[in-house]
């Protein structure tokens, strides 16, 4: 029990985080007509691609001197994160486009 | 503001980097925006467009005010080199986008999932051999559930374009579960190391294990499963991305991921309460339980001829679409929505019935129709047409087969009883469009044909719904 209430005091900001972001992802989700599933679920996986940060981060404090297994891997993360991101938010676009423009 | 050092009740810290946080704030916030309007129909596009500059927000202000733990900055040369990556991405991702068929996005959609979990897979290879990271367990998690995700994603991308079929021995249940196993024993052992960087070995074991893992669990799940297949590797994919956002104690990244995995969880579960069955039954696979054949199946169908069919649609005062993965596989959309204009141009009304697991990912069937201009209001879910079965004239089924059966019904023996379905044996005629005799998915018998107001249209859907345009046009 000790335990359990060291790891959450230690890790609280980080779990009041996860607490609430679960809530509000549920929140914001539920009751979505079944039109939007698709672009929802496009939509939602471009903003997973904000892993992209990550691989900024790493490529941007690596070292260019020398080409290193480290920099090449790095390099593609960002490339799959961009396509991920921009390739997810594009076509989600052009879904939601084609809902709008009748009448 | 280069390095200029502010203590404030003694936390040190530069402007920059207090520029930086608030960036990722704005961020999050517009994740959160941008998804909220995205559940809305009329404000779905703004959602998208908000969600999308708060990512260009956090990028941005990432390569110009990121510093290390030694608090430079990230060099001209690298800033450089991460802009070409991206531009080379962008320009990818973008024609990928444009060109894409619209029937071919359940594909698309996979593909997008696997580049986000591999980018969190490598980042996670990467991070853990970085001696100065301290959050190993998460480090590891992300490289677990990233590659679960690429892998998975790719298999359900290759089932989608149908390269890859299914697979399905008994024996894959035990070897998942022993990865499974063998992916919780590594992980432990890694560490439980005194230096885990020191076993760096084993950690790519570890990473073609989780890839083994994705592979093998998506291989034997049905066509019919995908949509709650493809909603789980999405909130996998999301998760995996908030882990990586704890190495960098980054809460952008940690909110991005978490809303998307919630999201997805949802959704995942929104279709497994569509098809009764829970998460574990559609992953270990096949419609196991007592599926035991039912009892007044078989009995005598009745054809309808294209001439027959056609005045009977053109006399009707309601008719209901009810769309299946049939539809999509005969590309019929854009000729189902010509036989709706004629028919509403005679003073029918048409609608369209959409059962939320018809067709391969979570709302397929409207991208489908919306793509043949199909006006969205016309597409009515489940259990509001189900209130106008008996009030429909003509009920046609496009391509679909489980979805329409009856015996979910009212059949306690059969394997699909109790999956909420569209009641369409309770409008005054039905016409059943399909190539032939051969059972749905699931390989059970539709009393739905059988039926006395049941006629069946044998051949392609797409030919069938031609043929009656034409003969429509001439009544």
């Amino acid at each position: 029990m000790d335990n359990i209430l060291i790891y959450f005091y230690s890790y609280k900001e980080a779990i009041f985080i996860i607490v609430l972001s679960i809530y509000l992802g549920i929140e914001v989700i539920s009751n979505v007509p079944s039109v939007l599933h698709t672009p929802l679920m496009s939509g939602a996986n471009a903003i997973s691609g904000v892993i992209i940060i990550g691989g900024i981060i790493l490529v941007g404090h690596s070292d260019l001197s020398h080409l290193s297994l480290r920099l090449v891997i790095g390099i593609f993360a960002i490339l799959f994160a961009t396509l991920n991101v921009v390739g997810g938010f594009a076509v989600t676009d052009r879904m939601l486009e084609m809902f709008k423009k009748k009448k | 503001m280069d390095a200029i050092l502010t203590t404030y009740n003694g936390v040190e810290f530069t402007i920059g980097a207090a520029i930086l946080e608030f960036s990722y704030l704005l961020a999050a916030i517009l994740f959160v925006y941008g998804l909220k309007l995205l559940s809305r129909p009329e404000t779905a596009r703004k959602g998208n467009f908000w969600a999308a500059a708060g990512m260009v927000l956090a990028m941005v202000t990432t390569i110009l005010l990121h510093t290390d733990t030694a608090g430079n900055y990230i060099p001209g040369g690298n800033a450089i080199v991460i802009i070409i990556t991206v531009a080379i991405g962008s320009v990818i991702g973008l024609l990928i986008s444009k060109r894409v068929k619209m029937t071919a996005m359940p594909q698309l959609v996979s593909i997008f999932n696997a580049t986000g979990g591999i980018a969190s897979a490598l980042v996670g290879l990467l991070e853990f051999s970085n001696p100065g990271n301290e959050s190993l367990l998460v480090t590891l998690l992300g490289l677990i559930v990233g590659s679960v995700a690429f892998s998975g994603s790719m298999i359900a991308y290759g089932k989608l374009d149908g390269k890859v079929g299914n697979i399905s021995a008994g024996i894959m249940k035990y070897v998942n579960f022993i990865i499974l196993a063998a992916i919780i024993g590594l992980t432990i052992y890694i560490m439980f190391q005194p230096n885990p960087q020191d076993v760096s070995l084993m950690v790519y074991i570890l990473f073609a294990a989780a890839l083994a893992y994705g592979v093998l669990f998506v291989m034997p799940i049905g066509g019919a499963d995908m949509p709650v297949v493809i909603s789980l590797l999405n909130s996998l994919t999301g998760i995996a991305a908030a882990f990586a956002g704890f190495i960098y104690n980054n809460q952008a990244m940690i909110l991005g991921g978490i809303l998307v995995g919630a999201a997805g969880s949802i959704l995942t579960l929104l279709m497994t309460k569509a098809m009764n069955r829970s998460l574990i039954n559609v992953i270990i696979g096949g419609f196991g339980g007592g599926g035991a054949a039912t009892g007044d199946e078989g009995g005598i169908y009745k054809e309808i001829s294209v001439s027959d069919a056609s005045i009977l649609l053109a006399y009707s005062k309601k008719v209901v679409v009810v769309p299946g993965y049939g539809l999509a596989v005969a590309q019929a959309q854009h000729t189902v929505h010509e036989l709706e204009k004629l028919l509403e141009g005679k003073g029918v009304s048409v609608k369209y019935g959409i059962h939320p697991v018809a067709g391969r990912m979570p709302g397929h069937m409207n991208v489908l129709l919306a793509e043949a201009d199909v006006s969205y209001d016309k597409l009515v879910e489940m259990d509001e047409i189900n209130k106008e079965m008996e009030t429909t004239d003509v009920i046609i089924v496009v391509g679909a087969n489980d979805v329409v059966n009856p015996s979910a019904n009212d059949h306690p023996g059969s394997p699909i009883y109790g999956m909420p379905v569209i009641n369409a044996e309770k409008a005054k005629n039905v016409i059943v469009m399909k190539r032939g005799m051969g059972k749905g998915y699931a390989g059970i018998e539709n009393p739905l044909f059988f039926r006395d107001n049941t006629r069946m249209l044998f051949g392609n859907a797409k030919d069938s719904l031609q043929k009656l345009v034409n003969e429509v046009n001439t009544l």
